[in-house]
C-alpha cells in the first residue's frame, strides 16, 4: 500500500505546516520582540532621536564692512533656521571662539563687501570646524546656498540680472523639499526592519529545529523539504507585511513622511524584498543549523550592509568602486531604492521596474538555492 | 515465512571525528533482520552505532558500504518512499515543545494524512494507551520526561506504520514510566502485530525482544535470540554472600580484580559474579576468596558482558590511592543537611529535603530526570543559595564559610566543564592553580592524577577530543587534584559503557575505603547497591531514604525471585503519586 502523493494531499500537509508555524511564532515571546517591539522601538528612536540634519550651526560672523547690504546678508543668516550667527569685529575674537569649540564656522565679510558686490564681485570667506567632515561639508553647502538665495533677492529687488546661484540649491534639496532627514530615514528604516524580520528570524527559526532535534522526526514523515520550505516561509511573509504596515503607518501618520508613490507599489516591492530576506534567512540556516552562528551570520550579512552599503545612510555614488561594485549584490541596495523613489518621487517606473526585476531574480535565485540545501539528510 | 521487512548486509559508515580529522568506525560490518510483527532490539553502550544503523534504516544517512532494505526499497535511494510507510521515534523525539499534545499529535496526523475519521478511532486508543487524555491541552515543553517520550510515541503511531523504528526510548526516563512505555511498545507487538526495531543500552529491556543485536563499537557481538546471548554466561553465573560485617562493595572490587572472574556487580547484598570459565564439579566446590560461590541462573547482561570481555583488555590495577592520610574523623556527620529548600520564582524544585552522611560513607541520590538532584547538589557546593534550610560541611555553614567549605570539596558536574581547547595536562595545572597548590606540591599532583587516572598517554590531547570515558576520568582527576575529604558526583556514569561503570565505582569505592565522603546521584537503580545509604527523589522531595536493604525490603517481592532496587523505586514512587492523588483529588 503506497500513500498516494495527490495534490490534496500535498496541500493538507502545507496547511498542516503553515498552522504550526504561526502558532510558534505567535507563542514565541522572541518572535514577538523581533518582529512587533524592535521595530516600534526602531521607528521611535530613528523616528525622534537620529537625525542627520544639521540645523542652528554656531556660526561666527567677522563683520568688517558696514554697508548696507553686508548688514542685510548678515541678517539673512539670523533669520535663518540653520544659523546661529555671532558678530565679532574681528579675526583674533573668531580665532577664539573657534578654538574653544563655541563655533562651527568662520564667515568673513571683508571691508570691501558693498563694494565689489556693486559691481558683480562680491567674495566672503568661509572657514569650517573641519573635524566631523561630513557636517563640515553640509555647512559648507548651507552657506552656500544662504548666499545663493540672498544674492538671487537682492538682485531681484536691484532688478538687476539674477545670477546662476539657485539651481545648484535646488538641485540638493531635491525629493527633500523640506530638508527633513526622516523623509530618508524612515524609508531605510523599513528596510532594516523588514530585513530583521525576512532574514533574523527565519534564520532562528529553521537553526532551532535543528538544535532541537524536531527536524528528526518530522522527515521521516511523507513530508517533502521543500512543503518545509513553504511552511516556514508563509507565516513569516505575513509577520513581514503586518511589520511594514506598522512602519508605514508610523511613517505618514507619526512623521508625516509623505509617500508621493502608490501604496501599491511599496507594498508590492516590500513583498519581494522580504522574500529574498526570507530567503537569505532560509539559506543560512539550513546550511550551518546552529542558531548562534545562523543570527551572528544573518546580521553579518544581511543587516549591517543594509545599514551601511545599501544607501540608506551613505550615498552610494561617493563610494569607493570596488564597494560600490560589492552593493550591487546587496538586495537591500534595490529595496532602498526602489522605496525612496516612491515615497519622495513618486511611481517612477525607470527606476522601480529594474530595481524590482533585481528582486525578483535574488528571489528565484535564493529560492532555488535553499531547496538546493534542505535536504531530508542529517549528514 | 514473509521477507524480512529489513536486511542490512556488511553495512558500513565512517564519520570524521571533530577536531583532529581522524575517523570514527559508527558501523563496521553489521548484517541485520527485522522479520514482520516481531520486536528486535539493538543492544548496546553509548557509541556502539546503535542510532546510526537505525538512521539509514530511516533514510536519514547514507552507508558507505553494504546493502540496505527497507520494506524492500533502499532507504538511500529511495528515502520518501521508505519515510511514507514507517514511523521513527529519534533519541531525542522532536517534539515541539510550544505546541500542546493534541496540537503536536495532529501534525502528525495531518502530515500522515489520517481522516478525521481515522482519527475519531484512534485518538482514543493512543489516549488510552498512554494516559495522556487528561493532558491534551498542556504544551509538549511542560510535560514531564517519561510523557514527553510517550507523547512521540503516540505521534509515531497516529496511523499504524508498516514498520515502527525506536530510538533509546526509555533513556532518561524514570523507570515507572519506563515500564509503562514497554508495556504500550509489547501491547503494539503483541496484539496489533506491529514490526518493531528498538534500541537500548539497559540490557533489561533486551530480554523482552524476540530478536536481539548486540553491537558494540560500530561491530556485530551476537545476533538471534536473547536467551541466546543468555546461554553464552551458562554455568559461569554465581552469587557470593559476604557474610556479616563485610561491605558488599569492597568484596566485589576485589573480585573485579580476579582473573577468574569476568563479571562482578552487587546485586541485592550479595555480589553477582559471572566466572570466565564454565562451572564444573569441581569449580563448583573451590572458593573464590575463601567464599562458597553458590550457582544462579544467568541473566542477558551477564551473556553480554562475556561478550564484551571478549573485545576489551581486562582493566585491571584502577586502585586509588590518596597521598596523604585524611584528617581523622570527626564526630557526627561530615554533611548534614536540613529541610533544604529551593524555589525558582512559583517552582519549588527542592522541597524540604533532610539527609545525613557520615565520613567514609558513599550516599547516593536517586531519582528521575528532574527530580532535582543537581539542584540540591549545586547548594551543598556552594553554587546556588538555598531558599530555606540549612546545609552543613563538616560543621561548617555553607552559606557562613563558602570559600572555606569548599576547599574540602570536590566536584564533578553532569556536564562536562573542563577546557575543551586545553590539553590534560593544561586543564590540570590550572586547576591545580585555581586550588593554590604550588611548586613540587602541585607537580606531585598532577604526576598522581594523570597515574591513577591511566592519563599519561593523553596528557597532550585537547580534552575536547578524548573519548567520553576519558573525559569523566579526567574530570575526576581534576576534582580530586587538591584531596579532597568530600566528592560531589552528578551523574557520573550517565552515557558509559557498562566496563567504564564499572571501573569508576572500583575506583569511587577504593576513595571510601580510604576516608573520602562521596555523594553520587545516579539514574541507574541497580547502582544504588553500590551506596551505603541512598534517598530516592521525585519532584524535588526525599521519597524514601535508608541503607539499599531498606529501600528494597519497601517494596514486595515478585514472583519467585527478590524485589529489586527498579521495584522499590516504582513502589515508593507510585505510593507517593497515590498519596497526592488522595491529598488533590
Amino acid at each position: 500500500m503506497r500513500v498516494e502523493d495527490t495534490l490534496a494531499a500535498k496541500r493538507r500537509r502545507i496547511l498542516a505546516l503553515v498552522k504550526k508555524e504561526t502558532r510558534q511564532m505567535i507563542r514565541d515571546p522572541a518572535t514577538i520582540a523581533v518582529g512587533i517591539v524592535l521595530p516600534v522601538i526602531l521607528i521611535l528612536l530613528f523616528g525622534f532621536g537620529l537625525s542627520l540634519d544639521v540645523k542652528n550651526v554656531p556660526l561666527a560672523v567677522v563683520l568688517e564692512d558696514s554697508s548696507a547690504p553686508a548688514q542685510s546678508l548678515m541678517s539673512a543668516f539670523a533669520l535663518s533656521a540653520y544659523f546661529r550667527p555671532q558678530v565679532v569685529y574681528s579675526t583674533q575674537a573668531a580665532d577664539r571662539l573657534m578654538i574653544d569649540g563655541s563655533v562651527d564656522g568662520i564667515l568673513t565679510i571683508p571691508s570691501d563687501f558693498a563694494r565689489r558686490f556693486s559691481a558683480g564681485d562680491a567674495r566672503v570667506q568661509l572657514v569650517v570646524h573641519g573635524s566631523d567632515a561630513n557636517r563640515a561639508r553640509i555647512i559648507e553647502s548651507y552657506v552656500d546656498g544662504a548666499l545663493g538665495v540672498w544674492s538671487a533677492r537682492e538682485s531681484v529687488a536691484d532688478g538687476t540680472a539674477a545670477s546662476g546661484g539657485p539651481v545648484a540649491i535646488e538641485s540638493r534639496m531635491w525629493f527633500n523639499s523640506a530638508n527633513d532627514s526622516r523623509y530618508f530615514l524612515v524609508p531605510g528604516l523599513i528596510v532594516l526592519v523588514m530585513t530583521l524580520i525576512g532574514a533574523f528570524l527565519t534564520a532562528m527559526v529553521v537553526a532551532r529545529e535543528w538544535e532541537r532535534g524536531t527536524f528528526e522526526a518530522l522527515f521521516v514523515t511523507p513530508v517533502r523539504s521543500g512543503e518545509i520550505l513553504l511552511g516556514k516561509t508563509v507565516p513569516y511573509f505575513a509577520l513581514g507585511v503586518l511589520g511594514l504596515l506598522l512602519c508605514v503607518a508610523a511613517g505618514r501618520f507619526l512623521f508625516h513622511v509623505p509617500i508621493v508613490g502608490s501604496l501599491a507599489v511599496l507594498v508590492g516591492g516590500s513583498m519581494l524584498y522580504v522574500l529574498v530576506a526570507l530567503g537569505v534567512g532560509l539559506l543560512i540556516s539550513s546550511y550551518f543549523r546552529n542558531q548562534l552562528v545562523a543570527s551572528q551570520l544573518t546580521m553579518l550579512a544581511t543587516f549591517m550592509p543594509a545599514l551601511m552599503l545599501s544607501g540608506f545612510l551613505f550615498d552610494l555614488r561617493s563610494m569607493p568602486a570596488p564597494i560600490r561594485a560589492i552593493t550591487y549584490l546587496l538586495p537591500a541596495r534595490y529595496y532602498v531604492a526602489l522605496l525612496q523613489t516612491t515615497f519622495l518621487a513618486g511611481n517612477v517606473w525607470s527606476v522601480i521596474l529594474p530595481n524590482a526585476a533585481a528582486l525578483a531574480l535574488m528571489v528565484a535565485l535564493l529560492g532555488y538555492a535553499s531547496r538546493a540545501v534542505t535536504h531530508k539528510r542529517l549528514d | 515465512m514473509a521477507a524480512p521487512v529489513v536486511t542490512g548486509e556488511d553495512l558500513r559508515k565512517t564519520f570524521r571525528a571533530p577536531g583532529d580529522g581522524g575517523e570514527v568506525h559508527a558501523l563496521d560490518g553489521v548484517s541485520i533482520e527485522v522479520h514482520a510483527g516481531e520486536l528486535t532490539a539493538l543492544v548496546g553502550p553509548d557509541g556502539a552505532g546503535k542510532t546510526t544503523l537505525i538512521r539509514l534504516m530511516a533514510g536519514l544517512l547514507a552507508a558507505d558500504g553494504g546493502s540496505l532494505r527497507v520494506l524492500g526499497i533502499d532507504p538511500a535511494a529511495e528515502p520518501q518512499r521508505v519515510q511514507d510507510r514507517i514511523g521513527y521515534m529519534p533519541q531525542k523525539f522532536g517534539l515541539y515543545e510550544d505546541l500542546s499534545v493534541q496540537e503536536n499529535l495532529d501534525l502528525y496526523a495531518d502530515l500522515h494524512g489520517v481522516t478525521a475519521q481515522e482519527r475519531s478511532q484512534r485518538y482514543p486508543q493512543l489516549m488510552e494507551m498512554t494516559d495522556l487524555g487528561r493532558f491534551t491541552g498542556r504544551l509538549a515543553g511542560r510535560l514531564s520526561g517519561g510523557m514527553k517520550q510517550k507523547l512521540g510515541l503516540a505521534c509515531t503511531l497516529v496511523r499504524s506504520p508498516e514498520l515502527l523504528l525506536l530510538d533509546e526510548p526509555t533513556v532518561g526516563v524514570d523507570p515507572l514510566s519506563r515500564r509503562e512505555l514497554w508495556v504500550i511498545v509489547e501491547h503494539l507487538v503483541r496484539d496489533q502485530g506491529l514490526t518493531v526495531l528498538t534500541s537500548t543500552s539497559y540490557l533489561d529491556e533486551a530480554e523482552k525482544a524476540a530478536r536481539v543485536l548486540v553491537l558494540h563499537r560500530g561491530r556485530a557481538l551476537a545476533q538471534g535470540e536473547p536467551a541466546g546471548v543468555t546461554r553464552i554466561a551458562a554455568g559461569r553465573s554465581a552469587v557470593l554472600d559476604p557474610g556479616p560485617g563485610v561491605i558488599v562493595r569492597s568484596l566485589q572490587a576485589r573480585m573485579l580484580d580476579d582473573p577468574e572472574v569476568i563479571d562482578a556487580v552487587p546485586d541485592g547484598g550479595l555480589v553477582r559474579l559471572v566466572r570466565s570459565g564454565v562451572a564444573t564439579p569441581e569449580a563448583d566446590r573451590a572458593t573464590i576468596a575463601g567464599l562458597v560461590p553458590t550457582p544462579v541462573e544467568p541473566r542477558f547482561e551477564d551473556g553480554f558482558m562475556v561478550l564484551l570481555r571478549g573485545t576489551a583488555a581486562h582493566e585491571a590495577g584502577v586502585d586509588i590511592r590518596l597521598q596523604r592520610p585524611l584528617a581523622p574523623a570527626a564526630e557526627g556527620s561530615v554533611v548534614e543537611v536540613r529541610d533544604l529548600v529551593k524555589r525558582f520564582g512559583d517552582f519549588t524544585a527542592v522541597d524540604h529535603v533532610s539527609f545525613e552522611v557520615r565520613r567514609g560513607e558513599i550516599f547516593g541520590l536517586l531519582g528521575p530526570n528532574g527530580a532535582g538532584k543537581t539542584t540540591t547538589f549545586r547548594m551543598l557546593c556552594g553554587l546556588l543559595p538555598a531558599s530555606g534550610g540549612t546545609l552543613r560541611i563538616a560543621g561548617v555553614e555553607v552559606a557562613r564559610a563558602g570559600a572555606a567549605a569548599r576547599s574540602r570539596l570536590g566536584y564533578v558536574a553532569q556536564k562536562f566543564s573542563l577546557y575543551g581547547a586545553l590539553t590534560v595536562a593544561e586543564n590540570l595545572e590550572f586547576f591545580a592553580s585555581a586550588y593554590g597548590l604550588r611548586g613540587a606540591m602541585r607537580r606531585g599532583r598532577i604526576e598522581w592524577a594523570l597515574r591513577q587516572f591511566d592519563l599519561a598517554g593523553h596528557s597532550h590531547t585537547a580534552s575536547a577530543e578524548l573519548p567520553g570515558g576519558f573525559k569523566q576520568r579526567l574530570a575526576m582527576g581534576a576534582a580530586l587534584l587538591h584531596e579532597p575529604d568530600i566528592l560531589f558526583l552528578d551523574e557520573p556514569t550517565s552515557g558509559a559503557d557498562p566496563l567504564a561503570r564499572r571501573a569508576f565505582w572500583r575506583r569511587i569505592t577504593a576513595l571510601a575505603e580510604q576516608g573520602v565522603t562521596v555523594i553520587v546521584t545516579t539514574h541507574f537503580m541497580q547502582e544504588a547497591e553500590y551506596c551505603d545509604h541512598i534517598a530516592i527523589m521525585d519532584g524535588g522531595r526525599v521519597l524514601a531514604q535508608g541503607s539499599p536493604a531498606e529501600i528494597r525490603g519497601l517494596a514486595r517481592a515478585g514472583e519467585g525471585r527478590q524485589a529489586s532496587m527498579e521495584d522499590a523505586f516504582i513502589a515508593v514512587v507510585q505510593a507517593a503519586r497515590a498519596r497526592e492523588g488522595e491529598a488533590r483529588p
